[in-house]
């Protein structure tokens, strides 16, 4: 008792005050930093490099809501294919079949360890391999296989892992009902599954978008450029690069809803549990 | 009628998982309209036993025979015949993503083909049946887990088996919720449904099955009358079984 009495008076802070004073610290050397940033910075220089009001208005008004529209085109038809080859890419490294289980699982290993650019450059120069070869409505074919190449990789661990989650009792209760083996699959384990991917599958695909912007090795006109290809263009020609910041910027556009949306969904999908 | 009528017939059944012998040369039959009752020490294959007869463990030996199919037979369409063989688990393994009533009708809408109007008036009826005709609409989650296994009962009633298997169904439940399952399965007995129970609820054997059977070791050590085994048993591992059970302090 006495012992522990005495330990108690030598330690001076309590661990709680501590903690407060260590994040009274942190609080510190932020508020120091951005002080000092702001007053090194060169303002007048930055608002003309970066933010030219003028250059803001002109990238708006002329092509920023088509390359827009043209990102989200690339990446919706990717996602939509990586997901259902991600799908069936998950199936088949589940599949008892050998086989099934190796080439899935070489698929993906390969896949998912190349730059998305180098299957970009891969499916652009296709053509050369197979003479005569001519993916489907250009450039969207080319893009989308691309794209959906590059995501069914990373979606079909993702779902793999969310079908896995699903405990083996659903599936003994589905089957012990008479529902065939793709029956319990279909209508059991997969509405689960998704519930438990919504998150990892909403990264994968905020990946897609990002990765969209490598369609300018593809080789596109003008009408089908999409945010960063359109940002560069203009800050060429430009010879200043707000029109790229403005671009970059409309990434978020896309993005941020899209957190907004799948937060909620999350909350409508735990309420049902 | 045990010789003549078998629903289930077993026999000659032998289950390994990996070197692990966990039944060992079973033979074992019900009548139709009989409860029996599986009791015994965890490990000793009353589960695995119960999971054979449905498939859900594909036994590497013996044949399994209920209502004049053979199971067992790789030409046999075991989709179908489970249609006819009810189970209840120990872990209710009800749907989450469903209602009580979707839980019920999914399998008479996928399974069955039949409409959706119908199937609910079927999937209602059996939820009346087991006294949740107010929780139709109620997810899982929000029910507790004696109202889930009734509705896992009646999701497994609504299929119209002729057989029910009840895997430790009350196992997981908290002790003031055993009763109202007990009272939902012994009325099904009531009813004439034949009936396979493992169970760790001796009173319940005792009161409701027409025959226990006593397992250990992967074999069925004895069975018979539930007043015969249950209060005079002729092996001594048996004993040894019902006084742990029964006396679980002392010692």
């Amino acid at each position: 008792m006495t012992n522990r009495g005495a330990g108690v008076g030598q330690r001076k802070t309590s661990p709680r005050i501590r903690a407060r004073r260590i994040r009274a610290v942190q609080y510190a050397v932020l508020v120091v930093a951005f002080i000092a940033a702001a007053l090194l910075a060169d303002w007048p220089q930055i608002g003309r490099t970066f933010f030219d009001p003028g250059l803001i208005r002109d990238t708006v008004a002329h092509g920023l809501w088509l390359a827009l529209w043209n990102t989200l085109v690339y990446t919706a038809g990717g996602f939509v294919l990586g997901l259902v080859a991600g799908t069936l890419l998950a199936m088949m490294r589940l599949s008892e079949v050998g086989p099934y289980r190796w080439l899935a699982t070489i698929y993906i290993e390969f896949f998912r360890g190349l730059p998305a650019l180098v299957v970009f450059m891969a499916f652009s120069l296709l053509p050369l391999a197979f003479p005569g070869l001519a993916m489907p409505l250009p450039p969207y074919g080319t893009v989308w296989a691309a794209l959906g190449i590059v995501g069914s990789a990373y979606m079909a661990e993702t779902i793999r892992a969310g079908i896995q989650a699903v405990p083996k009792g659903q599936i003994e209760a589905a089957r012990s009902l008479g529902m065939s083996a793709g029956q319990a699959m279909w209508k059991i384990t997969l509405p689960q599954a998704f519930r438990i991917m919504i998150p990892p599958l909403t990264n994968e695909l905020i990946m897609l978008i990002k990765d969209s912007s490598l369609v300018f090795i593809v080789g596109l006109s003008a009408a089908n450029f999409d945010l960063t290809k359109f940002g560069r263009a203009a800050a060429n020609s430009n010879v200043n690069i707000t029109p790229l910041v403005v671009a970059g910027l409309g990434y978020l556009v896309i993005t941020l809803p899209l957190s907004i949306i799948v937060r909620r969904m999350e909350a409508a999908a735990s309420k049902g549990r | 009628m045990t010789q003549t009528d078998p629903l289930v017939e077993i026999r000659g059944l032998n289950k390994y998982f990996g070197s692990n012998h966990v039944l060992r040369d079973i033979d074992f039959s019900v009548a139709r309209g009989e409860v029996v009752c599986v009791i015994g020490p965890s490990g000793s294959g009353k589960s695995t036993l119960l999971r054979c007869v449905n498939l859900l463990e594909t036994p590497q030996s013996g044949t399994v025979k209920v209502n004049e199919q053979e199971l067992t037979d790789p030409d046999c369409d075991i989709d179908a015949a489970r249609r006819q063989i009810g189970m209840v688990f120990q872990q209710f393994n009800l749907f989450p993503h469903h209602s009580a009533l979707d839980n019920c009708t999914l399998a008479l809408t996928t399974v069955l083909k039949k409409k959706r109007d119908e199937a609910e008036r079927i999937a209602r009826e059996n939820l009346e049946r087991v006294g949740l005709a107010e929780k139709v609409d109620a997810y899982p989650a929000r029910l507790s887990g004696g109202q889930q296994q009734r509705v896992a009962i009646a999701r497994a009633l609504s299929m119209d088996p002729a057989l029910m298997l009840f895997d430790e169904p009350t196992s997981a439940l908290d002790p003031e919720l055993v009763g109202e399952v007990l009272t939902v399965m012994r009325r099904l007995a009531d009813e004439g449904m034949t009936m396979i129970v493992v169970t760790h609820e001796i009173a319940f054997a005792r009161e409701v099955a027409d025959r226990v059977v006593f397992m250990d070791g992967g074999g069925i050590v004895e069975q018979g009358k539930p007043s015969t085994l249950l209060s005079e048993p002729r092996e001594p591992r048996t004993r040894d079984f019902l006084k742990r059970v029964l006396e679980p302090v002392a010692d």
